[in-house]
């Protein structure tokens, strides 16, 4: 590997995170876009680019830091998540960033995502959801949908797929945001949201699988279709979405609905507004649970609710400790309390 | 009241307290043990509980018990055969009996033994007629009557709270104990309820003032004081493992990282060091064993001195994260309370059967440094020493404790930091042009720790196997043949920067040698100690450093006639030996009871070695 000499009050820009080594996913694989928004992305964070670190665990998605000239750690499956906590206990400092996919986060590192999210520690994970396990070449993974014929399900899934998002709220997460990678703008715009968010930041990014889950998430990234399929959510934007800009979500009682402005009186002002802030999880829940072909699919920034972080509150305890201790050195606690001398 | 002239001088004694689970008979002891660390003795303590929090009144079960040995000589392990029981149910006594010396003292609260008791234990027969206790000195004292007469203005059931500071008082009297010292105790363990010190202090007197009517304590005894100088305290092995690992981060610079998972016999190391935020050190309870040493290894990666805690089967859960420290060779150290195994095993009990796991326990040819503790109080040292290798050579340590070591305490004479040596890792210069992520020293064959944060030093690490040198990602096979070597060649030349074997006994060799290693130093220490002073030749090496050798370990071996390697388990270092020293005869001697080794057990073993021809 070769060495950069850094200069830290230089601008940065998206070149400053591009490896000199050769990328080696396959052709026309979604992680090439997601990996030049986040390389676009990087700059924009204010921070210096010794300060970031990736840290991933295995999958194809995994083997994103090895494709970004920033530190990073290429750890086991399912373990990015702890990993990166202990890389950002130990420096608060570092901007921390995991890259996993659903086998990684939703199956084999279950338990350590949930756990993240629940202690919400300032780290920004992006979860390449393809649906299905590729680097292992084509097994059904906790996100694939159900009845799919995968090699290890030639009769079809009889598993309930996860959604991420839900899984994230039911873990007390803080911010969930969903985002496709067919879309570069949409994709940064998302990845700064997250990088700003204090505590632990998780951006589902569905990603296409070219060789073993080819247009797996077609209904939503196909031109003619996409825009009445999805709704970009925007923090204090009505959520209107469809080629017209005609359609809108309401409540009807405790459920959403979707409904056409014009149609049976309904106007703009009756639509609702997206509150991200919200610290009730209860439409972000729903937001993130809309399916096809009742729903569009939810994009953008689904809930950003600002509390208390890990490691903010980790530091602080950490200090008022010395501060209030006569303590200092351990010398001092070993000869403190019961102590004889002798001779 | 019996005068209290006649005073008896005692070397050492061993008392043991047991009762149920809510008795306080851990309370107790360590009372006790402070006491008599103030009146300058010398001690080794050891708490037998059961896994149960609190198993049924009155049964088997539920029986905890606390052993101490104190005393003037050199007091190394918790002592064989108790002088003294406390048995404050049928259960207590049915369960320890067997670990009364003949002739010993038996003090039993008589209100509990009656059939409802008698039952719930398994006697068929009432003990104390049918000639069970033959033999035996037996103080029945009403010590559950007297508690509740003492403290009549208490609730019954807090009352019977503080019947053990009966047992301290009539102890502190056979004893001569300044009662003052246990007071003093109570103070401090009730600090904000004085209510309760207040009835603690009563029921302590009223069993001193009952021990002096006791015909039975006419003679009383006073155990002689411990000539060593210097400043004490009394440790158990988990503070101490705590305190060395901390004394590693300061030596080095280093700021201290536990990620750990609560587990038995290894959870006090973790809740130690979460209370010492005031040195700077961090603890995170993590999810699971892996989220624990996973969180330390990035945290390692990030320029701390990463820590994880545990016992035997959060050691197997740990298996794969270990490797990726092998593989990715950053600094960490993995401490193994051992327990009995396998799977759940004996959560509470003693054994040394993880070696060979700490040894092999990984996928891949993945060499770790493997060493263990001796004693309670070595354990900081053995910590200390840990946390130097793992942070001078890039390198995960285990170390190996155990059960006994954890939870058993001694009187440890305190260490003066600033004199202990520093701790230098090999940490990468910013901006280094040349820097390589598995550029290596040509002496240690350690790479450099390149710290996230350092300007010009971005690089990636991980598990999949490293270029030499460049530490890109290849699949080379001679690549993957010289990076294999190079990992076990980094860990055998740690034996360049470690003492020698030592031995004790006959440095020039002679007829039998004793091998041991770990927990049961103490034991072994002191059976062979015994023996020499009876003249036989017998010697010992105890070995701390289990992986590398020491470098005369082949000499040490080739000196003696016999080689008999004692341990708790079936058999792990001595088929260890056999592997690497192939061209010697081991005898072996094994116990696999959840206990530790008795003294006289292997003295018997160590006789019977000495006369074969």
């Amino acid at each position: 590997m070769s060495t950069t000499t850094d200069n830290t009050t230089q601008e940065l820009t998206a070149k400053d995170f591009k490896t000199d080594g050769p990328v080696k996913w396959c052709a026309g694989c979604g992680s090439y876009s997601i990996l030049s928004s986040v390389n676009a992305t990087l700059p924009k964070l204010g921070v210096r680019k010794e300060d970031i670190v990736f840290v991933s665990g295995i999958g194809c998605s995994s083997r994103f830091p090895y494709y970004v000239k920033t530190y990073g750690f290429h750890g086991l499956h399912g373990r990015a998540m702890p990993i990166a906590s202990g890389v950002k206990l130990a420096n608060p400092e570092l901007s921390v960033w995991v890259v996993t996919g659903d086998g990684d986060s939703m199956a084999i590192g279950g338990n350590h995502f949930i756990h993240l999210l629940r202690r919400n520690m300032d780290i920004n994970i992006l979860l390449l959801n393809n649906k299905i396990y590729g680097l292992t070449k084509g097994q059904y993974s906790p996100t694939t949908p159900f009845g799919s014929k995968t090699k290890t399900s030639p009769d079809g899934t009889i598993e309930h797929p996860f959604k991420p998002g839900e899984l994230a709220m039911g873990a007390e997460g803080t911010f969930y945001a969903r985002t496709i990678d067919t879309d570069p703008k949409m994709m940064k715009e998302v990845f700064l949201e997250a990088a700003k968010h204090k505590g632990a930041a998780l951006t589902e990014v569905l990603q296409n699988c070219i060789i073993f889950n080819n247009k797996v998430h077609q209904e939503i990234t196909d031109k003619d279709v996409k825009e009445d399929n999805t709704i970009y959510l925007k923090h204090g934007e009505p959520m209107i979405f469809g080629k017209e800009n005609d359609k809108g979500l309401v409540l009807d009682g405790i459920k959403l609905k979707v409904v056409k402005i014009g149609e049976n009186g309904i106007t703009k002002d009756d639509i609702l507004v997206h509150d991200a802030h919200e610290p009730d999880d209860t439409l972000h829940y729903m937001l993130a649970r809309m399916a096809l072909p009742e729903f569009p699919l939810a994009l953008g920034v689904i809930r950003a609710h600002k509390t208390a972080v890990y490691d903010h509150m980790l530091e602080e305890q950490v200090e008022l400790a010395k501060e209030h201790s006569k303590v200092k050195k351990l010398n001092d606690l070993l000869n403190s309390g019961e102590i004889v001398k002798k001779g | 009241m019996s005068d209290k002239n006649k005073v008896v001088e005692l070397e050492d004694v061993i008392i043991k307290f047991a009762g149920d689970s809510g008795d306080g008979m851990q309370f107790t002891g360590n009372q006790f043990s402070d006491t008599s660390v103030n009146a300058g003795n010398d001690l080794a303590t050891f708490p037998d509980y059961p896994s149960e929090v609190r198993a049924p009144q009155g049964t088997i079960a539920g029986v905890s018990g606390f052993q101490i040995h104190i005393g003037g000589k050199d007091i190394h392990t918790s002592g064989d055969l108790a002088d003294v029981l406390v048995a404050m149910n049928p259960a207590a006594l049915r369960k320890n009996l067997k670990w009364v010396r003949e002739g010993g003292t038996i003090i039993i609260d008589i209100d509990n033994f009656d059939n409802k008791h008698y039952k719930k234990a398994g006697y068929e027969e009432d003990p104390l007629n049918d000639g069970t206790l033959k033999g035996y000195k037996i103080i029945k004292a009403p010590i559950t009557t007297m508690t509740k007469s003492s403290v009549k203005e208490l609730d019954s059931k807090v009352a019977l709270k503080t019947k053990n500071q009966f047992v301290s008082g009539m102890l502190y009297f056979l004893f001569n104990r300044e009662l003052e010292q246990g007071k003093q105790f109570l103070r401090q363990k009730f600090k904000n309820k004085p209510k309760l010190v207040e009835a603690n202090i009563d029921v302590l007197e009223a069993g001193y003032h009952y021990a002096e009517t006791l015909e039975a304590f006419e003679t009383t005894y006073r155990i002689i004081s411990a000539e060593k100088t210097g400043s004490f305290r009394n440790i158990t092995g988990n503070v101490a493992t705590a305190w060395g690992l901390m004394a590693a981060a300061e030596k080095s610079g280093r700021p201290l990282f536990l990620g750990s998972y609560p587990i038995t016999p290894a959870t006090e190391i973790l809740q130690e060091l979460s209370s010492k935020k005031n040195l700077g050190v961090k603890t995170f309870q993590a999810e699971d064993e892996i989220a624990g040493i996973s969180s330390a290894i990035g945290a390692s990666f990030a320029g701390n001195f990463g820590v994880t805690t545990t016992s035997g089967p959060g050691l197997s859960l740990k298996s794969e994260a270990a490797g990726l420290a092998v593989m990715t060779e950053l600094p960490l150290v993995i401490v193994d309370v051992q327990r009995g195994g396998p799977a759940t095993g004996l959560p509470t009990k003693p054994e040394q059967s993880d070696l060979l796991q700490a040894l092999y326990g990984r996928n891949g040819e993945s060499p770790v440094v493997v060493m263990s503790a001796a004693t309670p109080g070595d354990c900081f040292h053995a910590a200390f020493k840990a946390g130097k290798i793992a942070m001078e050579h890039m390198v995960p340590v285990i170390l190996l404790t155990d059960g006994y070591l954890a939870n058993g305490s001694e009187l440890w004479n305190i260490p003066d930091v600033d004199s202990m040596p520093n701790i230098k890792p090999p940490i990468a210069k910013a901006n280094d042009e040349d820097y390589a992520p598995y550029r290596r020293n040509p002496e240690t064959l350690a790479r450099e720790w390149a710290i996230p944060g350092t300007e010009g030093l971005r690089h990636r690490i991980g598990g999949l196997e490293k270029e030499d040198v460049s530490g890109e990602v290849s699949h080379d096979a001679l690549n993957h043949e010289i990076m294999v070597k190079y990992r076990e060649e980094k860990v055998q030349r740690i034996a360049n920067y470690i003492p020698e074997q030592p031995i004790y006994g006959n440095e020039d060799g002679g007829d039998v040698l004793v091998v041991s290693w770990g927990g049961t130093y103490g034991a072994v220490y002191t059976a062979v100690s015994e023996l020499r002073k009876q003249g036989k030749d017998i010697s010992l090496a105890h070995f701390e450093y289990i992986k590398p050798f020491p470098k005369n370990t082949r000499e040490v071996l080739s000196k003696f006639n016999k080689i008999i390697v004692t341990e708790i388990n079936n058999g792990q270092f001595v088929n260890y030996l056999r592997a690497h020293f192939p061209e010697f005869n081991y005898l072996q001697y094994n116990k696999i009871q959840g206990l530790p080794f008795m003294i006289y057990e292997l003295k018997d073993k160590f006789n019977e070695i000495l006369e074969e021809k």
